[in-house]
């Protein structure tokens, strides 16, 4: 029997063997950090330091906006030097807390819960949920969100999603090597929550090791299974691995809930098995620093809000003039015009590269081949709706299921003719919601 | 300048294939049966091959300088147009009637439309039939061996018998490149194998045509009769490497199964029913015309749609 998978996809040049194989360092900040208030989809955080105000490293700086929104905590002790807008890696400008470390990452008591198993429900989404958690794969949903369905009983699945597809990104690889512990405790957690629930962990087949490492952790685990998966991008895309995983299939319209299913990445589980077991906030995470421009790719266990200025320098800096650096990886990562801006806790990856593949090639006029239909993960005809974005003809947008986009790339990756169709999709798509918006 | 870090929309990377590489697999993929037709037919398949293509790169480039366009005969569709046009004609046809179709092709069927990706036919197929209507004559005369004689499917439609194995191999009397059954075969098999063309299109024309013709062909299940018509006229040529033309087929992928039958039923029908022993030609370009409406009814469900229930918003 073949790998799950699903229908489409693409397979770019996978990179990871830049990193792949550097072990967790950890990287202490220095300076200045700054942290944005936006880190996650939702409400803003509000800021709860004043300028001045010494903080220790866990300590808590800004309180959620509201439940759908997550609290940030400072990941080093210092002072808050000051509170204002500055940019972040899309380029926009964000308010942000900026807080100089001292050097001595002085930190809080956290408390640790022994036997989680007393712990109900309720405790453990607050905890979850106080400790600032998020999807920390870059869509930054917060997780107790996610956590609390309308109807929990329907919840059959918990998918950890260990397919890393992204070329280059190797955090989450690194964790599945060197602490996959953390990622089954994560997952035993989210379990205790829904018991009626079997806990999956989808690795792409690109990874042996780790479905060897974790298939071994969970043998004897009745509720958790390891499920290989076909090394294919965007495997990794929720939609996409929930159909791999369990057959069962979800549109825009849908979460994931409504399939009875829930999926967290790695980093993510790692972060709940931190919050609810040792008591500690969301401060840290794995990130790496790669690409043909890189001195010496690196996976690094980072502060979040460190720069990436000094990401980059703890990679021994360029070894060629870079063209373009990306916050993330090549197919849905966002190129930076100024990397002088702050990780999050969505950010997982500096990717520097020598050549700017997308704007080498020149556009040309599309020969209809149909490469793109292939390609798409969620079976839309993309050259079309980026025809119709470019005229600007929303019931036709529409009407081939313009919305269902998951805005992954993989039809302009194959494009033969190097048109932009994944920008135009978007872009379309963007508009053709704020339209329903303001019509509602 | 050069010191900015660029900025786009991503994705940042991109496969290696693009439209030009395309082109050459296609061109690549009608060697072998081009080579047949130069050796099968002498020296005048070559000038006729020759002539086409030239006629076509030139008129692509000459009407682009007239239209202040940008000169896109690097993308080699025009040479694919120009070989793929003079496969289909008779060897013994003037080199200039070749030359003529060459401009038509290029510049009435596609470049009027838009170019590349815009017309609605295609234009060496287009050009065909501007020649056939043209110049009956010279385009239905079939010289094999010196000897005038009729194509092995006119000899079928008269009723008389056929020898399949030169058929299958191309010793028949027919144009340049469609005679040879296995070349076009081979050609087919590499397309498909690098990924340019799938059987969605041509395993349904062939499988639907012989469905037709065994229905009403009068022969029922004769095997010989079934792969006389398979390997005779332009239906390998043109359900290989015509029917599949990206630009004049449908992009849905149900809509290339639809395709693929109207070529089977229409190709078919004017064989057996028509007043010519051809009918590939016409039911390519007539089942060009159909790809919009194909389209429109074939718009594919995107991933995790439910279907609607009938008389349910509305």
């Amino acid at each position: 029997m073949g790998l799950k998978t699903f229908d489409g996809g693409v397979h770019p040049a996978d990179g990871k063997e830049l990193s792949k194989d550097k072990p967790i360092k950890e990287l202490l900040p220095e300076g200045e950090l700054i942290f944005p208030v936006s880190q996650h989809i939702g409400a803003p955080a509000t800021p709860i330091v004043a300028v001045g105000d010494a903080v220790l490293k866990g300590q808590k700086i800004a309180e959620a906006g509201g439940f759908v929104s997550s609290p940030i905590y400072s990941s080093v002790s210092g002072i808050v030097k000051s509170i204002g807008k500055h940019r972040v890696t899309t380029g926009d400008m964000v308010d942000s807390i900026v807080i100089e470390s001292d050097g001595e990452f002085k930190e809080v008591e956290y408390t640790p819960v022994d036997d989680i198993s007393t712990l109900s429900n309720e405790e453990i989404i607050n905890k979850i949920k106080e400790a600032g958690v998020v999807g920390m794969g870059g869509a930054g949903f917060p997780t107790h969100v996610k956590l609390s369905p309308k109807e929990p009983d329907k919840i059959e699945y918990i998918i950890a999603n260990c397919a890393e597809c992204e070329p280059y990104l190797t955090s989450d690889y690194r964790r599945m090597v060197e602490q996959p512990e953390k990622l089954v405790e994560g997952m035993r957690i989210i379990l205790q929550l829904f018991p009626k629930a079997k806990g999956i962990f989808g690795i792409e087949d690109n990874k042996p090791d780790c479905i060897e490492t974790i298939a071994k952790l969970v043998a004897s685990e009745p509720r958790m299974e390891v499920c290989p998966l076909m090394t294919k991008y965007p495997q990794g895309g929720e939609r996409q691995l929930i159909h791999a995983t369990t057959g069962r299939d979800i549109n825009s319209k849908m979460l994931p809930a409504d399939a009875g299913c829930i999926v967290d990445n790695v980093e993510t589980m790692v972060a709940i098995y931190n919050a609810v077991k040792l008591g500690q906030p969301l401060t840290n995470r794995i990130f790496t620093v790669t690409g043909d421009a890189v001195c010496e790719p690196r996976n690094f266990y980072i502060s979040i809000g460190t720069n990436y200025k000094q990401l980059l320098e703890a990679a021994g800096g360029l070894i060629h003039p870079a063209q373009k650096m990306i916050a993330g990886g090549p197919m849905m990562g966002f190129s930076m015009f100024d990397i002088d801006v702050p990780t999050t806790k969505t950010t997982s990856a500096l990717l520097c590269m020598t050549e700017d593949e997308a704007s080498k090639y020149e556009t040309t006029a599309c020969i209809n081949c149909g490469r793109c239909v292939e390609a798409c993960p969620e079976k839309l005809v993309p050259s079309r709706l980026a025809d119709y974005g470019e005229r600007h003809q929303m019931a036709e947008f529409e009407k081939w299921y313009g919305l269902e986009c998951v805005e992954c790339g993989s039809c302009s990756y194959v494009c033969p003719a190097r048109r932009p169709l994944a920008q135009s999709v978007k872009t379309m798509k963007k508009q053709v919601l704020a339209e329903k918006r303001k019509q509602k | 300048m050069s010191d900015l870090l660029h900025v786009s929309s991503n994705p940042h990377v991109r496969d290696k294939v693009d439209t030009q590489r395309i082109m050459l697999l296609v061109i690549i993929s009608l060697m072998p049966a081009t080579i047949f037709g130069i050796i099968n037919f002498g020296p005048s398949a070559l000038l006729l091959v020759a002539v086409s293509i030239i006629s076509c790169v030139l008129s692509e480039y000459i009407f682009e300088r007239i239209v202040h366009k940008k000169s896109t005969i690097k993308d080699l569709s025009a040479v694919v147009t120009g070989l793929l046009l003079a496969l289909n004609l008779p060897p013994t046809l003037p080199w200039w009637m070749a030359a003529l179709g060459g401009v038509f092709a290029i510049v009435v069927v596609k470049m009027l439309f838009g170019g590349l990706g815009q017309n609605f036919m295609n234009p060496a197929l287009g050009a065909r039939c501007f020649l056939l209507i043209s110049f009956t004559g010279p385009m239905t005369t079939f010289v094999y061996d010196g000897v005038a004689s009729a194509t092995p499917l006119a000899l079928l439609k008269a009723g008389e018998p056929v020898n399949t194995m030169s058929m299958l191999l191309g010793q028949t009397g027919g144009t340049i490149g469609e005679t040879s059954a296995i070349c076009l075969l081979i050609g087919a098999i590499f397309l498909i194998l690098c990924g340019v063309i799938d059987l969605r299109i041509p395993g349904t024309y062939i499988v639907t045509f012989v469905i037709f013709i065994t229905i009403f062909g009068g022969h029922g299940l004769d095997m010989n009769y079934i792969v006389a018509q398979l390997c005779g006229g332009g239906l390998m040529l043109g359900a290989f490497f015509m029917a599949t033309d990206y630009v004049t087929s449908p992009i849905t992928p149900n809509g290339k199964i639809i395709f693929g039958i109207c070529l089977g039923v229409l190709t078919g029908l004017f064989r057996i029913f028509g007043a010519s022993a051809e009918g590939v030609s016409y039911a390519i370009i007539f089942s060009n015309l159909l790809v919009p409406l194909i389209e429109r009814f074939t718009i594919p469900r995107a991933f995790g749609v439910v279907k609607e229930k009938k008389g349910g918003d509305k």
